[in-house]
């Protein structure tokens, strides 16, 4: 308990907070790497998913890639990356390995999220006299947001998580000062630092968390990713003990009315 | 294939402590998340509570968490105890809901059918609710250890030793081929521990092959 202390008082210390390598600095280098990342990810991932999605080619394509990403270390394709380009290209190919992390989620969530669309909305739609561009802008993707964005934050926490570990490659972000802070055991700069990352990480993830949210077209579940299969169980799932049951009844029958 | 010729020795050492590292936050994490996903499921107030609570651990990376649990735990950094514990909490942050989602997925006429029939509470529950369940905790375990066998080599950067040590002792003495065999010995790893998954999964469920169909765990 006493290195937690340690840890906060190296926190709030103000030679944290001026000059090179700077908290603040860390934070905005992290959130530059991560924003980059995504983008970039999001930009090649995106279209692919919308299109497997849309036309429903591919499918089991995009569940095997992400299934097989999972297996992947990280940390060891920054490396490889980074010895493959050179150590002058390190930031490319940091960038790249980033990338490559955020992609799966991302193709999963844009695929999911058109996928999962009840045929029948979109056969309503086609049979209203809407051309395939407008079905795809007015209906497929607003109701695909939810989740999309459960994929973008998925992306977004791996991104953030392998952020920290470019640092070992000479690069800055939240990773610096405990890759650096380890071998030099000053742990109340490794621990500070580590609650700076929590930090970060939680608010990210909450931001995204209230997107989620505020995109969610009115009277469609918002969700992660995760909750594709959960959606479809909870809607089976009248719980036993009737009494505690009805609230979750009345929003089951009015999903089962909008999906 | 010369470096791996030459270092095959060193790299079926880590590959051996590599699984063993992996093996008992898989397994613990299976054996703590089946009871509390269970619990969330059976009451639903605490259902928010409790995936909220695992959906914020899962938020952390690693490498902040393996600072953390020392001072937290009272353990050293560089001791394996620290990766093996931050490990099993991922495996418990991912496996929890997914466990509370197959005890969901149950038809409730079933369990009230089994209940008609007499069995008690916990007779229910292992006889009825946790073969029901299988095929999809199965398929959460499945995402569990492969994700599990990946976060290992994180542990070298806190000292302990696993294939991510040809990371960076190849990152350091600039060998390519040592890097690629640690990334594809993990990655081989990985895919043998999730076949022995699907094989257990035949054992132990023959009556089902929902489990071939995988679960999509967020990330």
């Amino acid at each position: 308990m006493d290195l937690l202390w340690e840890a906060l008082t190296w926190l709030f210390s103000p030679e944290q907070y001026q000059g090179e390598g700077s908290i603040p600095q860390r934070v905005a280098e992290h959130l530059l790497y991560t924003a980059g990342a995504t983008a970039i990810a999001a930009v090649v991932a995106v279209p692919i998913g919308y299109f497997i999605g849309h036309t429903g080619r591919g499918g089991t394509w995009v569940v095997g890639i992400t299934g097989a990403a999972r297996a992947l270390p990280s940390f060891g394709l920054i490396l490889l990356l980074v010895l493959m380009l050179g150590v002058s290209e390190r930031v490319t190919a940091s960038l790249v390995a980033l990338v490559l992390l955020g992609i799966p989620p991302l193709m999963a969530g844009a695929y999911s999220g058109m996928q999962q669309i009840p045929r029948a909305t979109i056969d309503a739609a086609r049979a209203q006299g809407m051309t395939e561009w407008q079905i795809i802008w007015t209906v497929e993707i607003p109701l695909s947001l939810p989740l999309l964005l459960g994929g973008l934050r998925g992306a977004v926490l791996q991104i953030v998580a392998t952020a920290t570990l470019v640092a070992y490659v000479g690069l800055g972000g939240l990773g610096y000062d405990i890759i650096q802070g380890i071998p030099l055991r000053r742990f109340d700069q490794t621990v500070g630092t580590a609650l700076v990352i929590v930090v970060v990480a939680l608010v990210l993830d909450g931001l995204l968390s209230a997107l989620t949210t505020w995109v969610t077209p009115r009277g469609v579940q918002q969700g992660r990713l995760t909750d594709v299969r959960a959606r479809d169980s909870i809607s089976r799932a009248a719980p036993v003990a009737t009494t505690a049951a009805s609230p979750e009844k009345k929003t089951t029958q009015q999903r089962k009315a909008t999906l | 294939m010369e470096w791996f010729l030459a270092n095959w020795e060193l790299v079926a050492r880590l590959s051996l402590d590599h699984l063993r590292i992996s093996l008992i936050p898989i397994v613990v994490g299976f054996l703590l998340s089946v009871p509390i996903g269970w619990f969330a499921q059976r009451f639903p107030a605490t259902r928010g509570l409790v995936l909220g609570g695992v959906g914020v651990l899962y938020t952390i990376p690693s490498l902040a968490l393996f600072m953390l649990l020392p001072p937290v735990l009272g353990i050293s950094v560089l001791s394996e105890a620290n990766v093996i514990i931050a490990l099993t909490i991922y495996a418990v942050a991912i496996m929890v809901r997914t466990v509370a989602d197959a005890f969901a997925s149950i038809e409730p006429h079933t369990l009230r059918s089994a209940t008609a029939m007499g069995y008690a509470e916990w007779g229910r529950f292992f006889s009825v609710e946790l073969p029901l369940a299988g095929p999809v905790l199965l398929a959460g375990l499945r995402v569990v250890a492969v994700s599990t066998v990946s976060l290992v080599t994180v542990g070298v950067l806190v000292g302990i030793q696993s294939l991510g040590y040809l990371f960076t002792d190849g990152f350091q003495r600039k060998i390519v081929p040592e890097v690629f065999t640690g990334v594809v010995m993990t990655f081989l790893i990985a895919l043998i521990v999730d076949a022995l998954l699907v094989l257990i999964g035949r054992l132990v469920l023959p009556w089902s092959h929902l489990a071939k169909k995988p679960v999509e765990a967020g990330a």
